[in-house]
């Protein structure tokens, strides 16, 4: 039996790149000066203990702070190949939420079928062809690995599910459009441990077909998932790097200290 | 803990629960007075008054005979006006609540009419009737009309109904707005696709709440002028040559259920005294029966929106 091969990955692309990105909620500065890149098929992971900013920087790549006064946006987030800044006030939110969805840390499917959340992404673009739906709704719900379980019953009440189902639901809501780029705020915490298992597991697996920006309070779920992590504390980036240096061998000291759990 | 403490706190304890005992009684006995008066209320006009109740009673105009009297004219009036106070009420009052829940930013001015649309909600009855009188009727030249009695008692329900739309939309959570929206859903998509379905229940139960409201309103309907004594029905709505003969009915005299009973009250004559309570008895079931179906139209509509 030929053992499998595992091909070496390709050197990874740029998808999007933050650049000095300050943040002020009101007068608060919540973010400083953060400057990151963001791989294209790639899991990159934020981490740090609470307030230290990184759902806010997660928020920005979606536009999130905009459904809520008292927010303000200073320096930049390109997103690649074209390179626009998704932050410019020329940019419509709207548009930057077609290309970058969000898995929240709530479940939150609506109260609607589960065929209806998967296909509502679509339904908001103008698509209404049953058929094309009908696809679209499979295959996302193929990606997020609930089809097998839902296939019966697409008719039913999207919150009757499961905790672990209804993160999967949002998830395929998610992927239903094709986004570039799918951010996860926390999307675990709220899931017992064999659910949280499934998604992780699930995360290894779309990163092949979209650029991943997760959130975690988890540690240990930042090593098993990310490719890449980063470290934020009090709005700073304190440090970023492959997932492997950043817990093997971390440049910084509070890096090192929150690692093994000296503080935090 | 010996056992002389434990003993001292059984005691305590069965002190405790003696209050208890007396604080349920104390509110039980509260409401049974309320619902006691009710009811009493409503089995001694049900008793005075349904004998009175035949098909004649409900097909035949008022009369100055009290044997051949009945409300035909007044609970069609009373049907009529609340057809068009519904459709003023509930489209202005549903906008005028997501202006203020979604859209409008959070200053001064919007503090102010907040607190406007609450102290509305208080004003007397036979004000709106005045301001009726004057801008209605003749300012805009609406005459003494079913129209002009549906405006008014729309103005008076909207407090209600923009009251009961905002607390629905309140009771969406954050997090299904900001799914909504991080599909990439614009502010009027996520109103109409999301939160007008969803706080629809709540909504329904506001209208019908304001209606039952209305259907008993008299002040602002004698001070426009509804007539007492009406022997015609205001024309079929809709019938007639098109297109002012459609609306023909708006601009009718007419009369209302209260107004009739307040008519029959009046007179010397017991027997009309009878048909007043018939006619109340019959507002009154139609009040409970309004309630009762926004009970239950609430239950069928929240089954399904859970979060």
């Amino acid at each position: 039996m030929p053992s499998t091969i595992t091909l070496p990955e390709p050197p990874p692309v740029l998808k999007a790149q933050s650049n000095n990105l300050d943040f002020y909620y009101g007068s608060f500065k919540a973010l400083k000066g953060i400057s990151m890149p963001v791989y294209a098929n790639r899991v990159t992971a934020l981490i740090g203990p609470s307030g230290c900013g990184k759902s806010t920087f997660l928020r920005c790549f979606n536009r999130m702070h905009d459904l809520y006064p008292g927010h303000r946006y200073d320096g930049t987030i390109s997103l690649f190949p074209d390179g626009v800044n998704i932050l410019d006030k020329q940019v419509d939110p709207i548009e930057v939420r077609m290309r970058i969805s969000m898995v929240f840390q709530k479940p939150n499917p609506f109260p609607k079928s589960i065929f209806e959340n998967v296909a509502y992404g679509l339904r908001v673009r103008g698509e209404s062809s049953r058929s094309f739906l009908e696809d679209k709704v499979e295959a996302a719900l193929r990606g997020a690995a609930l089809w097998g379980e839902v296939k019966d019953r697409l008719r039913d009440l999207a919150v009757n599910l499961s905790g672990g189902q209804q993160q999967r639901l949002c998830i395929a809501r998610a992927l239903a459009t094709d986004p570039e780029i799918v951010l996860f705020d926390e999307p675990t915490s709220a899931l017992d441990p064999i659910a949280t298992g499934s998604i992780e597991e699930l995360i290894g697996e779309i990163k092949h077909k979209v650029t991943v920006l997760i959130v975690t309070h988890n540690m240990q779920q930042a090593a098993r998932v990310s490719d890449f992590t980063a470290y934020m504390y009090l709005g700073d980036l304190i440090e970023y790097g492959e997932t492997k240096e950043i817990f093997m061998k971390p440049k910084r000291k509070e890096t090192e200290d929150y690692i093994t759990g000296r503080f935090g | 803990m010996n056992s002389h403490d434990s003993l001292a706190v059984k005691a305590i304890i069965r002190r405790h629960k003696r209050w208890d005992v007396i604080f349920a009684l104390l509110g039980l006995m509260a409401l049974a007075v309320g619902i006691l008066t009710l009811a009493a209320l409503f089995v001694d006009m049900a008793v005075a008054g349904i004998p009175r109740l035949n098909a004649d009673f409900f097909t035949s105009f008022p009369s100055r005979r009290s044997a051949q009297a009945g409300i035909l004219s007044a609970w069609v009036g009373s049907i009529l006006v609340m057809l068009v106070t519904a459709v003023v009420a509930v489209p202005v009052g549903i906008a005028g609540a997501v202006y203020l829940e979604e859209y409008a930013r959070r200053n001064v001015l919007t503090s102010i009419i907040e607190i406007n649309i609450t102290n509305l909600a208080g004003v007397p009855s036979i004000i709106y009737g005045l301001l009726a009188l004057g801008l209605f009727v003749y300012t805009f030249g609406l005459g003494q009309s079913i129209l002009t009695a549906g405006l008014t008692l729309a103005l008076l329900i909207l407090p209600i109904v923009i009251t009961t739309t905002r607390e629905s939309l309140r009771a969406i959570p954050q997090y299904i707005r900001e799914g909504a929206y991080a599909c990439g859903a614009s502010r009027w998509q996520v109103v109409r696709q999301h939160l007008l379905p969803y706080s629809t229940p709540g909504i329904l139960t506001g209208v019908i709440i304001g209606l039952s409201r209305a259907i008993g309103e008299t002040a602002p309907i004698i001070t426009i002028g509804a007539l007492t004594f009406i022997a015609f029905l205001p024309p079929m709505p809709f019938s007639g040559d098109p297109p002012a003969g459609l609306f023909e009915w708006l601009s009718s005299p007419f009369t209302v259920m209260p107004i009739q009973i307040f008519n029959w009250t009046s007179r010397p004559d017991p027997a009309f005294h009878q048909n007043a309570a018939a006619a109340s008895f019959i507002l009154v079931f139609m009040t409970l029966a309004m309630n009762g179906l926004a009970i239950w139209l609430r239950y069928r509509l929240r089954k399904n929106i859970k979060w």
